[in-house]
């Protein structure tokens, strides 16, 4: 059965560490840097848990920022 | 598989709007405002109306939203902007234009213009960001404050025998002949968005159809205002807006047939 796989990029000097991607993605994906910060001082997000995200592009949609791009693949 | 196989530009399927310059966002953390400008700046690209597109911002949050898409703008004075935005279009009918404005500018300060301007029929686009706040000036109640809802000027609740009764505009708007089609949309959650994004994209068609006003409400967070989370702001946004601010399309008169 094919498997969809996907993955996201963060700018993360854009990211403001709202914390909506996290809540947004259903496959539990993202988190917030608990120590890393960017240069205005904002936690940014980053993929925790790369393997099991499924390029839903639900993240990027609820960025009020728009810094997340996403990536899709299907596998054969 | 691992992730740099994945992160190729073939594989690529969402990226920010082109027309969403770089320029940081003075948003807060989480503001709808930014959502909304994605939004717009996608719609605005998906049609080809870049060169085309006049948008005119109000005074509040989004009065830098001038800085922020790569489209011409105008500032209107407060509360102005859809009877400016009524000369833009007559004088220049083939450009693409639109408002975009806050609760404090559209059902407040503006209330005027903006009823007059629907009642008109202006072909122009209207979008109405609600958060039942005065965001930028540091969480005054605004007339569509929530009976209850505690803000800077009304620390205790707002109550209907002091401050009167929350102001629901759009169902107003929809009453009038000049309006085509009103709706009332959040972007709180990835499906409400896209269907947001549906509403402002059927909303700038209209308009460049010259069937009348098109109004977009969009029931949002201001979630320093109302001293929560973003994630918290978007819980007291699903349980307590929406009960006043209904989400749907109010007026269409296309369905009609």
């Amino acid at each position: 059965m094919a498997k969809v796989r996907g993955a996201v990029t963060v700018n993360t000097e854009r990211c403001k560490g709202c914390n909506l991607c996290v809540v947004a993605c259903p496959s539990k994906v993202l988190d917030l840097q608990q120590k890393e910060v960017n240069n205005r001082g904002y936690h940014f997000a980053y993929m925790a848990q790369p393997d099991n995200c499924i390029g839903c592009q639900s993240c990027s949609l609820v960025c009020p920022d728009a810094c997340i791009e996403v990536y899709r693949v299907i596998e054969k | 598989m691992n992730n740099n196989d994945i992160i190729r530009p073939e594989n690529l399927v969402y990226k920010k709007p082109s027309l969403l310059n770089d320029a940081h966002m003075h948003y807060c953390p989480g503001c709808s405002h930014g959502v909304v400008h994605k939004l717009v700046a996608e719609v605005i690209e998906e049609m080809g109306m870049a060169e085309k597109a006049i948008g005119v911002s109000p005074v509040g949050c989004a009065v830098f939203a001038y800085n922020y898409i790569d489209i011409d703008w105008l500032e209107a004075a407060h509360g102005r902007a859809t009877a400016m935005a009524t000369a833009t279009k007559r004088l220049m009918p083939d450009k693409l234009v639109f408002t975009y404005q806050g609760d404090g500018d559209f059902a407040a300060i503006g209330t005027c213009e903006s009823i007059h301007s629907c009642n008109r029929g202006e072909n122009i686009a209207i979008i109405f960001i609600n958060n039942a706040i005065y965001g930028m000036t540091g969480g005054q109640m605004a007339p569509t404050t929530l009976l209850g809802q505690k803000t800077a000027t009304c620390p205790y609740g707002r109550r209907p025998d002091l401050n009167g009764y929350p102001l629901s505009i759009t169902p107003l708007l929809a009453q009038l002949d000049g309006t085509c089609y009103v709706t009332r949309q959040s972007v709180h959650k990835p499906a409400s968005v896209r269907k947001a994004k549906a509403a402002i994209r059927k909303a700038f068609e209209n308009s460049m159809q010259g069937k009348g006003t098109s109004v977009v409400e969009i029931v949002s967070t201001c979630n320093t205002g109302w001293k929560l989370s973003p994630e918290k702001a978007n819980q007291w946004m699903e349980e307590n807006m929406f009960a006043k601010y209904p989400l749907g399309d109010l007026k269409d008169v296309e369905s009609k047939g």
